[in-house]
C-alpha cells in the first residue's frame, strides 16, 4: 500500500505529521517496533530538512511485506556536495531552525543510520528527491 | 522510580497527564536539539529540554518517550499541551535550568543512555 503526503513549507509546527501518521498505521499493521521506530525518525528528519531547506515538498511512503520505501522529493535548492552533508554535525541550516531545535548537522546522518538503504539524487538549483528503504525483519 | 517520583526530585508540576505518571522510568536525556536526541538516545525515559515548541512531543512520540520536563520555568504552550494529550505523554515543568535539574536526577538514581554508563 501506498501513502502520498505534502509536506508544506510554510508552517514548521506542521512538519512531521506525515510522520506520525505513518507510525500509527504501522503500529496499526502490526510491524515490528524498531522498525516503526526507524521509519518514524528517518522520514521527521527528511521532513524536517524539506521544511528547512525546501520550501516543503513531496512524500511518499510505500509498504510492502518485506520493506518499506520512503521518497523524499521537493524543489528547493539542492545539496551542492552530499559527501560534505552527510558528515555528522555539518549543517548549512540557518541560525532560525537551530532556535527551533533543528540544523544540529544530525539530519542525514540519521536517515542514513535508520534506513538501511538510502540514495540521494540532488541537482543544485532544481531540488533533492532522498530514496530510503528499511527492512521489515520479524524479529 | 516513576514519572511522578522524578517529577518531584526537580519539585516540577505536571501540564498534562499527571495521570500516566506512575510508569517506572531509569533513563534521561537532556538536550534542546532534536536532532540530537534522536541520533543519540534511544531509551525511553524522560526528555528534559528548553526548548519549547511542538516538534519537541512530536520527538517524544516518535521516539517513544514516556515524559518530557520543560526546564527553566518554561511554560508549556496550549498547543504543546493539546498535542501531548493526544499523544499520551506527561508533561512537567521545574523552575531548575538544565544541568541542575539533570544532575539531581541522575543523583536520584536516573541513568543516561546505557552505554556511557560503568
Amino acid at each position: 500500500m501506498q501513502f502520498d503526503y505534502d509536506v508544506s513549507g510554510d508552517d514548521f509546527s506542521r512538519a512531521g505529521t506525515a510522520s506520525q501518521d505513518i507510525k500509527k498505521r504501522l503500529q496499526q499493521l502490526g510491524v515490528p517496533v524498531t522498525v516503526v521506530k526507524r521509519t518514524a525518525i528517518a522520514m521527521f528528519e527528511a521532513e524536517i530538512n524539506m521544511v528547512i531547506h525546501a520550501h516543503g515538498g513531496q512524500a511518499h511512503v510505500t509498504i510492502e511485506n518485506d520493506k518499506i520505501t520512503i521518497v523524499m522529493e521537493d524543489h528547493g535548492p539542492g545539496i551542492p556536495d552530499i559527501e560534505k552533508a552527510m558528515q555528522p554535525g555539518f549543517s548549512t541550516a540557518p541560525d532560525s531552525a537551530r532556535d527551533l531545535g533543528f540544523g544540529a548537522g544530525m539530519g542525514l546522518p540519521n536517515m542514513k543510520r535508520n534506513s538501511d538503504f538510502m540514495h540521494i539524487d540532488s541537482t543544485v538549483g532544481k531540488g533533492t528527491k532522498v530514496t530510503m528503504e528499511i527492512r521489515i525483519k520479524n524479529a | 522510580m516513576t514519572i511522578r517520583q522524578a517529577a518531584a526530585v526537580v519539585g516540577g508540576t505536571f501540564a498534562c497527564h499527571e495521570d500516566l505518571a506512575d510508569k517506572e522510568v531509569k533513563t534521561a536525556c537532556g538536550s534542546d536539539m532534536m536532532s540530537d536526541v534522536m541520533a543519540f538516545y534511544h531509551d525511553g525515559g524522560i526528555l528534559l529540554t528548553g526548548l519549547m515548541n511542538v516538534q519537541v512531543i512530536r520527538t517524544a512520540s516518535l521516539m517513544d518517550i514516556d515524559a518530557v520536563c520543560f526546564v527553566r520555568g518554561k511554560e508549556p504552550t496550549e498547543e504543546i499541551i493539546e498535542l501531548a494529550q493526544e499523544n499520551n505523554i506527561p508533561v512537567f515543568k521545574t523552575e531548575l535550568p538544565m544541568f541542575p535539574a539533570c544532575g539531581k536526577l541522575y543523583a536520584a538514581g536516573i541513568k543516561g543512555n546505557g552505554q556511557e554508563e560503568s
